[in-house]
């Protein structure tokens, strides 16, 4: 039932055009080659990630003021509603290197964060809950016969997609690895998601980040999506999920009323149907390969019509120029005429469409409330290259591949050292700067002004409140 | 919560029912009003509860639909919880809860139990009212919920024949009543996508009305079992500790029986894996153990499920982790199992994090979960297609009647049943019903050795008998009245 090498290989030609990316990601040797580095050659990608590079670029361009005032949620501030204890009680969590792991730090301010993150150099930094307690004092609030007892109050609802979990589509590459074949199954996530979080729940604070290698994590801010139980965040994660088979059921995707649910229909007219047919469809040769298409196949409910067009495609030989297309318009039209056969025929192509295109979330992270997610502008270690958010309303536009890595943020800090302008931070001058800039005006902005009105309305019912309760209790 | 648990004599609640119909008084159950309760009532009146409560469970893993599963919960609410009066049942149905809510909010799984059938039950109660009664009810309990105007409807009238269309049901017209809720009181509307959701908030039709309802006493139950909870274990579990607690302790058990946290009898080996996997195994840790020998790995869900069976057929900890880093390693360098997977093994043994020593997955959270692309694990019985499971059958040297036997069971939904059909043709003898993956290697053993032994000395059989018996004293099913 996988189909794991055999799919690699069929994918190979591709490979070798984006060789780049997957570069270190399959084969787990890490080690550098530190003569390379001192001859100063041009190899990227095997030196895109040292100990030493990471502490320059936590020296020198972490956006350290940045994160602490997107955590704060504008509880930094003078207003007398703000919440003082707000950003010191959510927590951290640092991996150094050799996989020491630390949990349930928790820093007071952005200078403690900077100073920690500066001194302990994390390969990875990840984000958790706000607690009702200081993480880092937790012990003492565990013992039984306490009135508080430790727990997340406050998180951000998070998604992560990761292209592993569509290895049974990709003929491109396969696990860690991703190519420009393959990443618009990204790029359609993010733009189904995004316009379902908008348009259907009504978020307006959302934050797409690259993963540093071969998915993406989506964090919503809205203070009414930080604050919804676990349940809550189960029923949100599930009404994404359409891709239901496991591996030992081929249908995936079954759609039993004769309609599609409005987010699904909208999702299908203006994104699925367009990316199944220009992108996915050519990109991994769905219909000329014949691995390809008898899983294609399998999910038409009609033996007859199964048989006639594997017949059909067997014997044609795939090397016309285009089969994909050729053989998806056959497909449908005689899916359209079985029409009158049965209902089962009648969602057959919006099926085999939603089940080579619609975003698959890993459940886990969003379910609950205290689950770990890698903070942004981290650094992946495996791929040297920074989690730099994505904007959505420009989703297909980037490229994982020109994401940049730690040695060419150096490099660029270098190139440019002679001409120091004082005023100018040091990752302005990188090209890390576009990703500064856009993670500031089109994602802090926004939340610092929903942030301030939200923080006085509180403040105002809070002083009404007080205001009538004093004839209560005397 | 005041418990007042008198000699003999029971008075009833003096804010008695106002008779009739199926719930007498549906209840939040905000607070228990001072009772006095008879010892034997106390706990009487738990256990008929508790038979509702036990057989929606059994409903659901079956796989029932809704509709059924509440004709079903009306009927045995009916049977179980007859009183001479309505005041009584109001009693009845508050003391139950109470006494339950008690023994039920001591671990996090019990309360995850006690939840969701105490939902499951309010949420038919409801449903069985007529619409007057309920809307009764919301306006008793403040819910707040408007239907919504001729205008907004028609604007929306589209995206609501959209939803009806998909879930196969008519087309709402003007006289359907909606109402719009946020959608973060509605959560299993929006995970069935039932409802249209526009910018936070969502349609609900008159008829799911239920939901919303529900979703508030699911809510409030949480809440409550959270501060049960403290209750317990900071006052009531010390102060009772010669009365109450025991009938409470004991309360939870009768329902649990064994959780195989704690192997029954003896360790096993990883050089017996194999052999046991081929004979005593259910199908769906072989299906996983297989796969994983044959792919080198296995996602989390799947290391979930195989890796907690495994500890309760007795594999020790050294031994777990020597066994997934076999194979992992195979695809991987070691640094990596050690880093990325032998932290959770340890964790479900209890040796990290919170520390707790996870128990094995019952039958009814394994046909519950949602195997998605790439995942091993859950029930064949219930996740396969048809094809699979029966090719896996015949790869079973079952015989074609019996492969059709276990597809019928299938077809109807009894998964656990199927399982035991398929057991009592691999042994050729007489299964005790399965519950639990651990239940069904433990018959394996037992029947297998009775086999190889026929004729052992006296002592050491039945010695042996007794040790793997699944069902431990305290776990046996609940008597029927």
């Amino acid at each position: 039932m996988r189909s794991g090498p055999a799919a690699k290989d069929i994918g190979f030609a591709h490979c070798a055009l984006v060789a780049a990316t997957s570069f270190g990601a399959g084969s787990m040797e890490v080690d550098e080659n530190p003569q390379r580095i001192a001859a100063g050659q041009p190899q990227p990608q095997q030196n895109d990630f040292s100990p030493d590079y990471l502490k320059l670029y936590y020296g020198r361009l972490f956006p350290y003021s940045e994160m602490h005032k997107w955590l704060s949620y504008g509880n930094d501030g003078k207003h007398p509603g703000c919440d003082a204890s707000f950003f010191s009680r959510r927590e951290f969590s640092f991996t150094l290197e050799h996989d020491i792991y630390l949990r349930y730090l928790s820093f007071h301010d952005a200078a403690a964060l900077e100073a920690a993150i500066r001194e302990k150099c994390p390969h990875k930094i990840d984000i958790g809950a706000v607690y009702n307690v200081d993480p880092s004092k937790r012990t003492a609030y565990s013992g039984a016969g306490g009135d508080k007892v430790f727990s997340p109050v406050e998180r951000e609802l998070v998604f992560d997609v990761d292209m592993t979990d569509y290895d049974d589509i990709r003929s491109c590459c396969s696990g860690a690895d991703i190519c420009l074949l393959c990443w618009p199954l990204m790029t359609i996530a993010i733009k189904v998601v995004d316009t379902a979080l908008r348009d259907d729940f009504g978020f307006e604070h959302i934050l797409w980040v690259y993963s540093g290698r071969r998915g993406v994590h989506c964090w919503v801010c809205d203070s009414r999506a930080r604050r919804l139980t676990n349940e809550q965040r189960s029923s949100i994660a599930d009404y994404f999920r359409v891709c239901k088979g496991n591996e030992m059921n081929g249908k995936k995707v079954a759609f039993t009323g004769p309609a599609l649910h409005p987010s699904l229909l909208r999702a299908y007219t203006e994104v699925l149907k367009k990316y199944f047919e220009e992108k996915i469809l050519p990109n991994q040769k769905l219909l000329a390969e014949e691995e390809n298409f008898m899983k294609v196949l399998e999910m038409v409910p009609d033996d007859n019509l199964r048989s006639q067009m594997r017949s059909k495609w067997q014997s044609s030989s795939s090397s016309s120029e285009e089969p994909n297309s050729k053989r998806w318009k056959q497909l449908k039209t005689f899916l359209e005429q079985g029409k009158s056969k049965g209902q089962a025929l009648r969602r057959c192509v919006e099926e085999i469409i939603f089940s080579y295109t619609y975003p698959r979330l890993d459940m886990e992270v969003s379910k609950h409330m205290n689950h770990l997610l890698k903070a942004p502008f981290c650094v992946h270690p495996k791929t040297g290259r920074v989690c730099i958010p994505i904007d959505p309303n420009n989703c297909e536009a980037f490229n994982p591949l020109e994401v940049p890595t730690l040695s060419q943020l150096l490099d660029e800090l270098n190139r440019v050292d002679t001409e120091l302008d004082p005023r100018q931070k040091d990752w302005e001058r990188t090209s890390l700067a576009n990703s500064i800039r856009y993670f500031r005006t089109s994602v802090l902005d926004p939340l610092a002004r929903t942030n301030k009105a939200e923080l006085e309305s509180s403040y105002r019912a809070k002083l009404q409140e007080m205001a009538s309760k004093p004839n209560l209790s005397w | 919560m005041e418990y007042k648990v008198a000699g003999n004599k029971r008075t009833s609640f003096g804010d008695g029912g106002d008779g009739g119909g199926v719930s007498s008084r549906l209840s939040f159950y905000q607070n228990s009003s001072d009772v006095d309760v008879s010892l034997e009532d106390f706990e009487q009146f738990a256990l008929d509860r508790l038979r509702v409560l036990k057989a929606i469970e059994e409903a659901r893993t079956r796989g029932r639909k809704q509709e059924d599963v509440d004709t079903l919960v009306i009927d045995l609410w009916r049977k179980h919880m007859r009183t001479p009066s309505a005041a009584d049942l109001a009693a009845k149905d508050m003391i139950s809860h109470f006494v339950l809510r008690l023994a039920y909010c001591r671990t996090e799984d019990l309360r995850r139990w006690f939840l969701g059938m105490e939902t499951a039950l309010f949420r038919a109660r409801f449903r069985a009212e007529t619409p007057d009664a309920q809307r009764k009810f919301m306006e008793d309990q403040k819910l707040p919920y408007k239907a919504i105007s001729a205008a907004e409807f028609s604007s929306v009238k589209e995206k609501l024949g959209q939803v009806a269309r998909s879930l196969n049901q008519p087309v709402p017209n003007a006289d359907n009543t909606f109402y719009k809720v946020p959608f973060e009181e509605v959560p299993e509307l929006v995970s069935a996508r039932r409802v249209y959701l526009q910018r936070g908030f969502a349609f609900v039709p008159r008829d799911q009305l239920a939901s919303i309802v529900v979703g508030q006493f699911r809510g409030r139950l949480t809440k409550a079992l959270a501060l049960t909870n403290r209750l317990w274990t900071t006052t009531i579990a010390a102060e009772e500790k010669d009365r109450l607690t025991p009938i409470v302790e004991a309360l939870s058990m009768r329902y649990l029986g064994a959780d195989y946290s704690q192997p029954s009898k003896g360790y096993v080996g990883i050089q017996d894996l194999d052999n046991l996997a081929k004979k005593s195994f259910p199908l769906c840790m072989r299906h996983l153990f297989f796969n994983l020998r044959h792919d080198h790995h296995l996602k989390f869900g799947g290391r979930q499920q195989l890796g907690l069976f495994l500890k309760g057929v007795g594999l020790k900890l050294e031994d777990a982790l020597n066994f997934w880093r076999s194979e992992f390693t195979m695809k991987m360098p070691v640094e990596k199992f050690d880093k990325e997977y032998a932290y959770s093994i340890r964790h479900n043994f209890g040796k990290e994090g919170k520390r707790v020593d996870y128990t094995p997955y019952s039958c009814m959270k394994i046909i519950t979960s949602t195997p998605g692309v790439g995942d091993h694990h859950g029930c064949p019985y219930r996740h396969f297609s048809q094809e699979n499971l029966r090719a896996v059958l015949e790869d079973q040297q079952l015989n074609p009647r019996a492969v059709e036997a276990v597809m019928d069971k299938v077809r109807n939904r009894h998964y656990q049943l199927a399982c035991a059909t398929t057991f009592e043709a691999i042994h050729g003898c007489p299964s005790d019903g399965i519950n639990h993956p651990n239940q069904y290697f433990e018959q394996s053993r037992k029947a297998l050795q009775c086999d190889q032994d026929e004729v052992p000395e006296k002592g050491q059989q039945s010695g042996m008998v007794q040790n793997v018996s699944p069902h431990p004293v305290e776990s046996t099913p609940l008597p029927v009245p």
